[in-house]
Parts: structure tokens; sequence; C-alpha cells
């Protein structure tokens, strides 16, 4: 590649990484010589800064048609659009948690590691909503995985900190590799690794021995995916991550890692397994042929997830496994592959973000006063601080999915879709709607705390950080928003991205 | 002149209470109180308003409103106004008496919350929450409004029960939050099935599309759906054996929350029934009469047995409650026009009466800390008042004639011996039962023997005269001009009708 070549590239389409990018490493520097002791917080502020900075040039480059630079493995179509605002969003938010985090052990005031390793991570994420090839995917993946494996293990004399990065870093390092194992197949078949050729390729591909192995690809690919999801059975890393993690962190990976999760998935399972045809030309693709399979998986997650839920004393391993219950939630939307498909998972992607980390914007709160993460901790908050507890009141409502909250349009947009196809999926669908009866008793068993519970200590939340509190007021006000006027989302989806129609030109 | 918004108005007037609630130091008991009966008002005016226009021959549906709320993304048709669902508010003669008898029973129950000790800012926040969902239920003209209104209940009830009840409050409301949201997690399937086959929820348009012969469903689907919602709407009535959660609901819940939840609650059951199952499922809810006709029969039975043998008075009442809702079923599954507007009458009747007598007992427990009849023998001594009034409730329920609870009574079974004359004779032992445990239970009270010193009761005083004697007042007035009732309710029962085929 010449240098003409490289300077022909329209390179603007990349600006927001580029602000990113260029923060993380300007955060590096600044780092390295700040005087020892002084407050790294700013660092965060910068963080945050460089963040609204993509979000902004993100907004300017909606209207543009889809482009695609370095011989198309980056490409900025809607789908990159549109998930790379809910990465972005997400991104600021944590960041907001990550700057009022109570300075503790590994996180102390004068470490910086967090936000360019932060940065990183989000990074990471946004290539892999616009990467038109499997390498620029699988470096994007990577380059998520490593920052979060480290930001798990963040707090370094922490035992249990300790303990779960090591678990998610070999459990991580597996599920990649299998991963990356499945892509090679496609890779050995088609000869190319660029998304759309293998497209092209595959839809010509007769050989019924190839359509076999290209099953087994995705088996493989959708199994080291599942786990970055956290996907039942590749679940058991989520609960002792999501507590060891420092609070900000967790949120992180609740929320930003798990969409760029679906991100990938969405990538790969639609533009190669969803043309991919089993037999020949012209016959079912193997997505479609594979829908039992991942029915049985969201399934599972859902199952899994919620029942598990139930028993948890610590609120982060419970909302770890409420976040596995999520995850089952939105793969029910990729076993019907609906017209509204992409409209109805970045709807319950966007609706997720809002109410998860406003909940854990009140468990850091919650945690940093108490000094512990049970759920009977949360006893009384309501006489302690009654805005605070009518926020995470809310939050919850939400997130168990009531009417009246983005969450329960998140499902009904899911539901539709599976009642929409040929052969609707009632039993799916009834086992989300069961084991969402279920999420109730364990949301409503921190409001029964909250609410009904004494406190055994009384003393008021004094002087909550401005963080928590942009955060607290951005994450309900659009719970609420979305769930009363729905259409504000569906109206800008609209008006920006045309119904997701150029995913595969 | 555009009325279109006096329905928003009046399902979002208790808003304006919460919101004054909310800038008010929570200490100011009186004042509170005062307040959350102030923004129970609006409703009630706005209420009997509709019902003086509708007197004033002039038509209900100058109220309906619609404009465009939810898009359903990237779903063909979507341009042709299916995939959409509005907010559309509006009345018939029918949900018209309901919301009256919502408002009323709203108003007469925040009088009733004088009983409240503590907390009474959020007691009265999540009260008028309640409110605005009850209305909101009866006013909705599609299934997703009417969804979403029919969850913001659950969540009120939830914590008005587990926080102002008594000893096992928070079981109780764990058991009313689990069987009423899996009530309405299948009441959701069914709206989403009929959603993603018709592309539309309204009720009016699902009632059409439903009786052409070439909507894309089976009658086994049809069939299915309609199970469903009797399911669904089983567990809110309720239908035995899905009842259990409401004796503990009517025995843990404060006096006014009761009054709220068997006044108006359990009929949102009734309500779903009759609108949704035979309005959009006429054929198949033929099919399903003698099924529900002996479901009728059992929960009548089985309440009035049941209530026989309690020693709590407010067992009593709760089993009462099963039983007087089999008459609903009874009534509904003559498919007649007597059953069917017997059934109605039954709804409203039993809204009136329940929460006369479970006012009563609130007020009786209040003095006395206790509700056991053994406990409270030979109150007519010490409180004769409500000894007199409580006994004129008792005999509206098993329904003596000159009250409501004997028209309805009387046209449910009317129509039921028309149709299934041995399942109604076999019915009619329930009637006999009313009467036993009622007078056995209110006379015990009463006249029984007398276990305690009345030296320090007080009889019914001041503010607690209002709801006792308007409930009296309504009950009456329905038993003896029935047609306050069943004129608005005419246009209704044609339609139901005539999707009965005649």
């Amino acid at each position: 590649m010449s240098l003409e070549e490289l300077t022909s590239f329209n390179w603007s389409i990349m600006t927001p990484e580029f602000f990113i990018v260029g923060v993380a490493a300007l955060l590096t520097v600044i780092d390295l010589f700040m005087p020892k002791k002084q407050d790294r917080r700013i660092l965060g502020w910068i963080g945050i800064a460089a963040i609204f900075a993509a979000m902004v040039s993100l907004v300017g480059l909606l209207g543009a048609a889809p482009d695609s630079i370095l011989d198309d493995t980056f490409r900025l179509d809607s789908f990159g659009k549109a998930f790379k605002l809910l990465l972005l969003a997400g991104g600021a938010l944590v960041l907001f948690l990550a700057v009022s985090y109570k300075a503790d052990q590994g996180m102390e005031e004068y470490r910086g590691e967090f936000y360019y390793l932060f940065l990183t991570g989000l990074l990471g994420g946004m290539i892999m909503t616009s990467s038109g090839d499997l390498i620029t995917l699988f470096i994007g993946l990577e380059l998520l995985s490593i920052s979060s494996y480290i930001l798990a293990g963040m707090r370094k004399n922490n035992l249990q900190s300790n303990e779960s990065a090591m678990k998610y870093v070999i459990n991580g390092s597996i599920a990649t590799a299998i991963t990356l194992f499945g892509m090679s197949y496609v890779y050995g078949l088609t000869g190319t690794t660029n998304l759309l050729a293998i497209a092209g390729a595959l839809q010509s591909l007769a050989d019924a021995q190839h359509a076999y192995l290209l099953g087994l690809a995705f088996l493989m690919i959708f199994v080291g995916l599942g786990f970055k999801l956290a996907a039942a059975p590749f679940h058991m890393w989520a609960p002792d991550v999501y507590q060891g993690a420092p609070t900000p962190v967790t949120a992180f990976l609740s929320v930003v890692s798990k969409t760029a999760g679906f991100v990938i998935v969405a990538r790969i399972l639609i533009s190669v397994f969803g043309v991919a045809a089993t037999e020949g030309p012209g016959s079912m693709p193997i997505l479609y042929n594979m829908q039992d399979y991942i029915a049985v998986v969201a399934g599972a997650t859902m199952i899994i997830g919620n029942v598990v839920a139930l028993k948890q004393s610590n609120i982060k391993r419970m909302f770890a496994y409420s976040s596995i219950a999520h995850a089952g939630y939105v793969l029910v939307a990729f076993t019907s592959l609906s017209s509204n498909f992409f409209y109805s998972v970045w709807f319950y992607l966007l609706a997720y973000l809002f109410m998860n980390l406003g909940a854990f914007a009140v468990i850091q709160l919650v945690e940093a006063k108490t000094g512990s993460t049970k759920i009977a901790d949360f006893a009384g908050l309501y006489r302690r601080s009654p805005v605070l507890a009518v926020t995470m009141g809310i939050l919850l409502i939400a997130l168990a999915g009531f009417p009246g909250t983005a969450g329960f349009i998140g499902k009904l947009n899911i539901f539709i879709g599976a009642f929409m196809v040929q052969e609707p999926h009632y039993v799916l669908a009834s086992v989300m709607i069961a084991t969402t009866v279920v999420s109730y008793f364990y949301y409503f068993g921190i409001m029964t705390q909250m609410f009904f519970r004494p406190a055994a200590d009384d003393s008021k939340f004094s002087k909550i950080p401005v963080g928590i509190v942009v955060v607290l007021f951005v994450t309900v006000a659009a719970s609420v928003l979305f769930g009363v006027f729905p259409d504000i989302a569906i109206d800008f989806v609209n008006e920006n991205f045309n119904q997701f129609s150029d995913f595969l030109q | 002149m555009d009325l279109s918004f006096v329905l928003s108005l009046l399902v979002f007037s208790p808003l304006l209470g919460i919101v004054v609630l909310a800038f008010m130091p929570k200490t100011e008991e009186k004042t509170i109180k005062i307040v959350g009966f102030l923004a129970t008002l609006p409703a009630l005016v706005i209420a009997i308003g509709l019902y003086l226009h509708y007197l004033a021959g002039k038509k209900l549906s100058d109220f309906d409103v619609a404009k465009d709320w939810i898009t359903f993304g990237g779903l063909q048709g979507a341009e042709a106004g299916f995939w959409k669902v509005n907010y559309e508010l509006g009345v018939s003669g029918f949900t018209m008496l309901l919301v009256v008898l919502t408002a009323v029973v709203a108003t007469l129950a925040a009088i009733a919350s004088i009983y409240i000790k503590k907390e009474w800012k959020g007691y009265f926040s999540l009260f008028l929450l309640l409110e605005i969902g009850m209305l909101g239920v009866f006013t909705a003209e599609n299934l997703i409004l009417f969804f979403l209104f029919f969850e913001i209940t659950l969540i009120p009830t939830f914590f008005l029960i587990g926080k102002w009840g008594y000893f096992e409050k928070e079981k109780a409301a764990y058991s009313f939050l689990i069987y009423n949201g899996l009530g309405s997690a299948v009441l959701l399937i069914v709206i989403m099935i009929l959603f993603a086959k018709t592309g539309t929820t309204n009720i009016d348009m699902l009632t059409q599309i439903m009786s052409d012969p070439n909507v894309p469903m089976t009658s086994g689907l049809k069939l299915g759906l309609l199970i469903s919602l009797l399911v669904a709407f089983g567990v809110k009535l309720p239908i035995f054996p899905l009842h259990s959660w409401m004796l503990r609901v009517h025995v843990q819940a404060p006096p006014s929350i009761v009054m709220i939840h068997s006044g108006i609650l359990l009929k949102i059951g009734a309500y779903g029934l009759i609108r949704f199952g035979m309005g959009i499922f006429p054929e198949q809810f033929e099919k399903l009469a003698v099924l529900l006709a002996i479901l009728g029969v059992v929960n009548l039975l089985y309440g009035a047995f049941l209530a026989f043998i309690q020693t709590d008075f407010k067992m009593v009442l709760a089993y009462s409650s099963i039983s007087h809702m089999g008459i609903v079923l009874i009534g509904l599954a003559a498919l007649n026009e007597a059953g069917v507007q017997g059934a109605i009458f039954q709804v409203v009747s039993h809204g009136l009466i329940s929460a006369l007598l479970f006012f009563l007992v609130g007020a009786f427990y209040e003095r006395t800390d206790t509700s056991l009849m053994e406990n409270l023998g030979g109150m007519a001594k010490g409180m004769p008042v409500a000894s007199g009034f409580l006994l004129a409730g008792a005999l509206a329920s098993l329904g003596l004639p000159g009250m409501s609870g004997f028209v309805s009574e009387f046209m449910a079974f009317l129509g039921l011996f028309e149709e299934l004359p041995w399942i109604a004779a076999v019915g009619t032992i329930g009637i006999i039962m009313t009467a036993v445990y009622l007078l056995r239970a209110v006379l015990g009270i009463t006249y029984g023997q007398a276990h305690r010193e009345f030296a320090g009761l007080v009889d019914l005083k001041g503010v607690e005269f209002v709801p006792v004697v308007v409930l009296i007042a309504l009950i009456v007035l329905i038993g003896v001009i029935p047609s306050v009732l069943s004129s608005p309710l005419q246009a209704t029962l044609e339609t139901i009708m005539l999707g009965l085929g005649g």
C-alpha cells in the first residue's frame, strides 16, 4: 500500500476512534510525567471529554453514506454508527462512575492506569462495531478483552479481585482461541478474511461437505463469543469477575463489554452465516438452520441467570446473574431474525445500558458508604436517603421490565419479533416471560430491603459525588423517557440509520 | 367543544396530588391526609360528570382520544397504520360505570386511610399512583395501554401491602406480586400473539378483525388464547384454584387498600373476561360456557363453605368475595342478556358492598385490635351504629331484595337457569350458604357473647360516617332503581350479544 493510497482514504470516518486513541495515548504520557502524589481523577475527566468529542464527531457523521477504508477492513455503516453511539454513551457514564469511585486498594487516587486502559477497551469495542474484516474484528475483540482482564484485576492487593482477573484471563483466552479456530475454518473455505467477500463466496457454495465444515465453524464461533456475552453454559466466569472487580469495572463489563459482544455476534452471524447456504444456492442459510441451537442457549441463559440470581446475597454477584439473564433476552432476538431484528437488539441494549449503569451507580454509593456489597446492606436505604432509594426503585422496576420503562418496550420489541416470524417461537417467548416473573423476586428483594427493612445504621448519605449525580439523573431520565415515549428512539433510528439496510452492502 | 382532554385529565389527575405531596414535609400528618383525599376528588368529579353527560343523552364517544404513541421498528405494513400502538382512551356505558365505581371507592378509601399510622407521604403517593392505574385500566382502548395500566396497579399495591399491612405483610405482598405477575405474563403473551397476527391492539379493531373468518388464526389457537385469558384474569378475579394469594392480601393489607383491592382490583379480572374474552373470542367463549358455569359454581360453593368455617371475620369476607365472584362467572356463562347483565351488576354491586364491609372491619380493628369473631362478640353494645351498618352491609351481600346484591344475583341466576338449569340449581345452594355464613358471622359479632369490656370503645364518628353512608346509599339506590346501572349498559350488552350471535 503506497503512501498515496493511504492518504486517499477518507480518514474522517475514523474520527471518533482517533479521539479515543489519541487521548488514551495522551493520558499515558500525562500519567508518566505527573507528580507521583497528585490526584489522577483529572485523567478521568479528560477521558470523559474525549468521549464527548468522539460522540460529537460521530453525530456529525450520521448523515454520511456508508463508506469503508483500508481495503474494506474498516467500514462505517449505520450498524456501526448506531452501536458505536451506545458504546460511547455507556463509556461516558462508566467514566463518570469511575471518577466518583472511592479510592481504595489498586484504585488509589494517584494511579492513572484505569483511565487509559478503559479507553483502549472502549476503542476495541468501537473497532468491532465498524469492522468489515475478520482480522479487525478479532483485533477489536482482543483489545477489549485484554483491557478488561487488567481492569478486572485492578485492585491488586485484593484477593477476590486477583482471583477474578485470573479466572477471567484464562477462560477468556480459551474462548478467544475457540473463536479464532472457528474463524480459521471460514477463512480456509473462502480464502478471504473480508466479511463481504466471504458472504459472496459462501452464497455460491454448493458442496455439502463444506456446509458441514461451516456448521462446525458456526458452533465454534458461537461458543467463543457466547463466553463474551456470558451466555449459558459459558457464563461461569461472570459472577466471580463481577464480584471481584471494582464496581466501575463491573459496570463496564456488564454494559459496554456486553454490547460489544452482541455487536461482534451480529456482525459475524448475519454477514457470514446469514448468507451461507446449507445445501447449495437458494437453500436455507446456516444461521436459520441453527436457530434451534441458539434458542436452546437463549432459554438456558434466561433460566440459569434468573433462577441462580434468586439465591445470591451479594449484590454484584446478583447483578452478574441478572446480566446473564438479560443476555438471554437479547439472544431471543437472534433466534427470530425478524425484520425488526436490528432495531430490537439496539433498543434493548440502549435500555439496558441506562437501567444497569444507574443501578451500578447506586451500588457503588452504597458500597462506599457501608464498605460491603451485601444485599442486606441496602436495608433501610429509604430512610437514609429517600431520593436514592426511589431512584434505585425506578431502575429496578425498569430492569424487571415493568411498563412505563424502557425495559418493557425493549422486551416488547423482542416479543413481537419472536411472534412475527414464520414459525413463531411460542415456547421461547413463554420462557422469557416466565423467567421475567422469576426476576421480580430478586429485584423486589432489593426493594424489600430498601423500603421495608430497618437500617442497621441510620446515618444519612451526605454529599453524593457529582459524577454519580450525573449518572443517576441521566439513567433514570432515559429509562423513563424511552419507556413513555419510545418513538423518540425509533424516529432517531429511522431518520439516521435507514433501517440498517446497508448492513450487507 | 373538543372534549378529548377530559379522559386524560381523569386518569392523570391524581398525579397532581403526587407532585404536591412530594414538596410537603413528611411530618405534617393531617395536611398530607387532606391533600391525599383532595387529590382523589378531580377524578370523582369528572367521573360523575361523565355519568351526567350520559344521562343528558349525549354520546360518550365525544371523549375519545387517540394519539400516536409507540411504533415498532422495521416491520412491514407499518405505513398502513399497523404495528403502531396509539395512546387511546375512551369510555362506553360499561366502562363508564367502572370508572365511576373506581372514583367513588378511591375517594372513600382515601377517607379510610385515616387509619394509616406511619409514613403518610409515601402511602398517599403510592395510593394515588394506584388510582391512576385503575382509572387507566378501564379507559384504555387498546391492549398494550391496558396492560401498561394493569401493571402500574401492581407496583403500588405491592408496596402498600408490604409496608403498611399487618403482621405477615411481606409474605402477602410477595404472593400478590408473583401470582399477579404470572397472570399478567400470560396476558402479555396473549396480547403479543394477537398483535403479531393482526397488527393491531385496538380493542374495537381486534373485535372486528377476529370476527372475520379469514383471520390467519386456527380455531385451536383462538381457543388457546381464550383459555390463557381465562387464566390471566382468573388470577385477578380470582377463580378457584388461583385464589390463595387473595386471601392473604385481604387479611394482611390495611383496610383502605383492601377496600380498593376487593372493590376494584378484583373487578379488573371480570372486566377483562367480559371485554376481551367475550368481546374478542365470542365463538370460543360459547364453547367454554359449560366449563365457566362449572367453575362459577365451584367458586360459589367453595367460597361459601369455607367462609362458613372461618373464625376470623376478614377471612369470612375474603372467602365471601371468592364466592361472590362465582356469580360473575355464572352470569357470563349463561351467554344471554340477563346473565351478562347480572354479571356486570355483580361487579359493581360487590365493589360497593365489599368496600363497605372491609371499611367496617377496619373500623372495628382500629378499636379492638382484632378481627377474630370470638373476640368481637357483642359489639352491638359498645358500637351500636357500626354494628347496625355491618348488618346492613351483610344483608346487601347476601342479596336482600331492595339492595344491589339481590338484583345481580337474581339476574345472573335467571340467565343461567335459562341455559343450564342443572348447574344453576346446584349453584343456588351457594345462595343459601351465603345467608348462613354471613348471618352467623355478623350476628356473632353484633349480638354474640361479649368477651370484652366496652367501656373504652367509641362508636363511628366524624368522617368515618362518610364512606359508610355513601356506600349504603349507593347500594340501596341500585337495589331500588336498577336502571341507574342497566340503562348505561344497554349499548354494551347489545354489542356483546351481537358478537355472541344474537
